[in-house]
């Protein structure tokens, strides 16, 4: 192991001492820097329309508005409703993941904790809580009835078909003390895309309940609500009339987490300020490429096979050398971008797509991890080609024409999918930071920022490829002369 | 100035493989070609479809152009060079015809060959004044990036890093500049960049374009004449 260390030593000098791979390593972090930068520009939007994206529990961005109609709930109790109907407005339809029924919420802010039982317009009954969990009851449409029961800090969701009949869909926690409870309507709008345009239809639902009974502790009477801010115009009109013990609710926007695609409308996810991995990834695959072939060009691969007669062990010091350079300069660059990018952008205006902190830190490790696999590929390939150029060729072409022909829609979905899950470019997934949710309708494609395979099996395709190629060089090396 | 050229043509000649480069760009745009041409959805521009294997075209010329010009810094041989021929200017210039001329030739011919076999895969590319701009703004295209890559690869005198700063202009830019949310940034970008801008000519309905062909061409023409203007610049200037 000490001579690894030393050999470990020596390649770290050879490195920091040839000016032109220390000037490969600053042009790879200020290109991935500038580059990063490039998406944020362009026009502003007015002052003052930045509003932060309300944030789920658990640290992700979320949609959370909806018409309210509710009591105080303090201890245990339960609400039991018959949703008479669920329907869209005069005309336009009901969208599959328009939502009415009855919930509880721990306070009125956007984003907190909450627990629901619902009816969509196409997917059936739910039980839904804290944004990101979602469990489908009994499919269909019609009326059903629909209960919630809290119990200490537990609650559970029933549905029933007839008011005597009670399924259990699923429960949740939610706070103990006094919290929201009642019924509600809300609906996404739907969207239209062709090309790069995308139209937004604005929708909106109306829930109609009768038989409303409460047990327990309620108090207050019943209060109709906005939450989160009208989504359209006063034109759509959301609100609630009650006559002889039934409700009718009108509501828009939606209770769910923020997804990518066309309802992303004017917040920029963390990735965005992460492209600029391009500019460095080709900037470290020169490096890469050359570090072995620049020895045999100088004969210094002698010297080097002289104090050390064993060209893998070589090569591996040299990867460790260039991954570690790599990954640094992927990581404090992609830190930067970040943070100078989303300044940026929210001083012009716009929101951030926020997400939990562990995948933020993802999305910028992974940032230095891809930057440092794709070097040690490139280093695998050079030595194996013996021809830098060749190497840096093969490698661009091999990373950026499958991206450019998967993201151009030039190919159908599926092909585009299928380039993205064997091409090295797959690695970009782990710079993948907008969620997908099934209970969230949207495009998932690589065009909208979704990559076919998770972030870390994405990573892994490349890692697949960085060791091949490096395996290979290795066998070469021995094999051949220096 | 002929002279020049010869010696050049035959430190090219002789410098081994390097006559394999404008087969391969022939073959690579002529076989992506159809192959796109094949799978084109309707609606696609023909002339677009069927010259799709343009997009590999930078990597390889850069490839064609940066191996020797770097291999000449490498083995020293430069000091050969500009010792018999002191004028550094005719070096230049002599680099560019020899470089610039098989690029032209396999351009035309890969061009041509990648129209029909579109037409024969069933695209509109019947003969017209659009089908004859594409397949000559194509090769002018590709000998453009020739110029543009010979610029690059005296300037920073190694076939790595040279193909490398040729790649990253070519190809950062369909990659970045969609994911430009600003639609009027978007579009000034694709209106500067040498790879959108210079690709504009391969379309035959040019009217929805950010920038028009011949324009696009001449963006790619200034970026070209920047690049040699710095190899210049550097090969005046510097010691070999």
């Amino acid at each position: 192991m000490t001579v690894f260390a030393q050999l470990l030593h020596a390649e770290w000098t050879k490195f920091r001492t040839v000016r032109g791979w220390v000037v490969g390593a600053l042009v790879a972090f200020l290109a991935t820097v500038l580059v990063g930068l490039l998406g944020t520009g362009g026009t502003k939007l007015p002052h003052g329309s930045a509003e932060p994206l309300p944030v789920g529990p658990g640290g992700e961005a979320v949609s959370d508005t909806f018409f309210f109609v509710h009591r105080t709930l303090t201890g245990d109790g339960s609400l039991t409703v018959r949703l008479a109907s669920l329907t869209g407005a005069d005309g336009a339809g009901l969208t599959p993941w328009a939502k009415g029924g009855i919930l509880v919420k721990a306070g009125t802010r956007p984003g907190s904790s909450y627990a629901a039982v619902l009816l969509t317009g196409a997917h059936g009954t739910r039980m839904q809580h804290d944004f990101t969990h979602d469990r489908a009851g009994r499919p269909g449409a019609g009326s059903r009835w629909l209960r919630l029961v809290r119990t200490g800090s537990v609650v559970t969701g029933s549905e029933s078909a007839d008011g005597v009949h009670w399924t259990t869909i699923g429960t949740a926690r939610v706070r103990s003390g006094a919290v929201g409870a009642g019924m509600f309507a809300t609906s996404p709008a739907s969207f239209h895309t062709s090309g790069r345009s995308v139209t937004e239809n604005p929708a909106v639902a109306t829930a109609v309940f009768d038989h409303v009974s409460v047990r327990g502790g309620f108090g207050g009477a019943w209060r109709g609500e906005q939450i989160g801010g009208a989504p359209y115009g006063p034109e759509m009109r959301p609100g609630f009339r009650t006559a002889g013990g039934t409700f009718a609710l009108t509501g828009a926007g939606d209770i769910a987490p923020l997804v990518g695609g066309p309802a992303l409308g004017n917040a920029f996810p963390v990735e965005a300020f992460l492209v600029g991995a391009f500019a460095g990834l080709i900037a470290l695959a020169v490096l890469g490429a050359t570090a072995m072939t620049a020895e045999y060009r100088r004969g210094m691969i002698r010297t080097t096979l002289a104090a050390t007669p064993h060209p893998g062990r070589v090569l591996a010091a040299k990867a460790v050398v260039l991954g570690a350079v790599a990954f640094t300069v992927g990581t404090a660059a992609a830190l930067v971008a970040v943070r100078i990018g989303e300044n940026r952008v929210r001083a012009d205006g716009y929101a951030i797509f926020t997400v939990p902190a562990l995948t933020e830190l993802r999305a910028v490790a992974g940032t230095g991890l891809l930057l440092a696999a794709a070097a040690i590929l490139a280093l695998g390939a050079g030595t194996m080609l013996r021809r830098g150029a060749v190497a840096v060729t093969g490698l661009v072409v091999l990373i950026v024409i499958p991206y450019i022909l998967a993201m151009s829609a030039v190919l159908p979905a599926g092909a585009a999918n299928w380039v993205l899950r064997v091409s090295p470019a797959a690695g970009f997934a782990i710079q993948q930071t907008l969620p997908r949710y099934g209970h969230v309708w949207s495009e998932y494609t690589p065009a909208t920022g979704y990559y076919p395979l998770a972030p870390w099996a994405g990573f892994a395709v490349l890692c697949g490829w960085a060791a091949v190629a490096f395996g290979s060089a290795v066998v070469l090396l021995r094999r051949r002369d220096a | 100035m002929r002279r020049a050229v010869h010696a050049e043509w035959t430190k090219l000649r002789t410098g081994g493989g390097i006559l394999l480069a404008p087969l391969v760009l022939a073959v690579a745009i002529v076989g992506l070609g159809a192959v796109a041409a094949g799978t084109a959805k309707a609606g696609a521009d023909p002339g677009r479809a069927a010259l799709a294997g343009l997009d590999l075209g930078p990597a390889i010329v850069a490839l064609l152009v940066a191996l020797p010009v770097g291999a000449e810094y490498a083995t020293g041989m430069i000091r050969t060079t500009l010792a018999a021929t002191p004028r550094r200017s005719a070096v230049l210039a002599a680099k560019a015809v020899v470089l610039g001329g098989p690029v032209a030739l396999a351009g035309a011919v890969a061009a041509a060959g990648a129209l029909l076999a579109g037409r024969w895969l069933g695209l509109d590319l019947g003969p017209s004044g659009a089908v004859l701009r594409a397949a000559f703004g194509s090769t002018l295209f590709l000998v453009l990036v020739a110029l543009l890559a010979l610029g690059i690869a005296v300037a920073v005198r190694d076939a790595a890093a040279a193909s490398g700063v040729v790649l990253g202009l070519f190809y950062l830019s369909p990659v970045l500049v969609p994911l430009v949310r600003d639609p009027a940034w978007r579009r000034h970008l694709e209106q500067i960049t040498p790879m959108n801008a210079g690709l504009a000519v391969r379309s035959l309905h040019v009217d929805g374009l950010p920038i028009g062909p011949w324009k696009g061409l001449a963006v790619l023409a200034a970026w070209a004449a920047a690049a040699l203007a710095l190899g210049a610049f550097a090969l005046l200037r510097r010691d070999a």
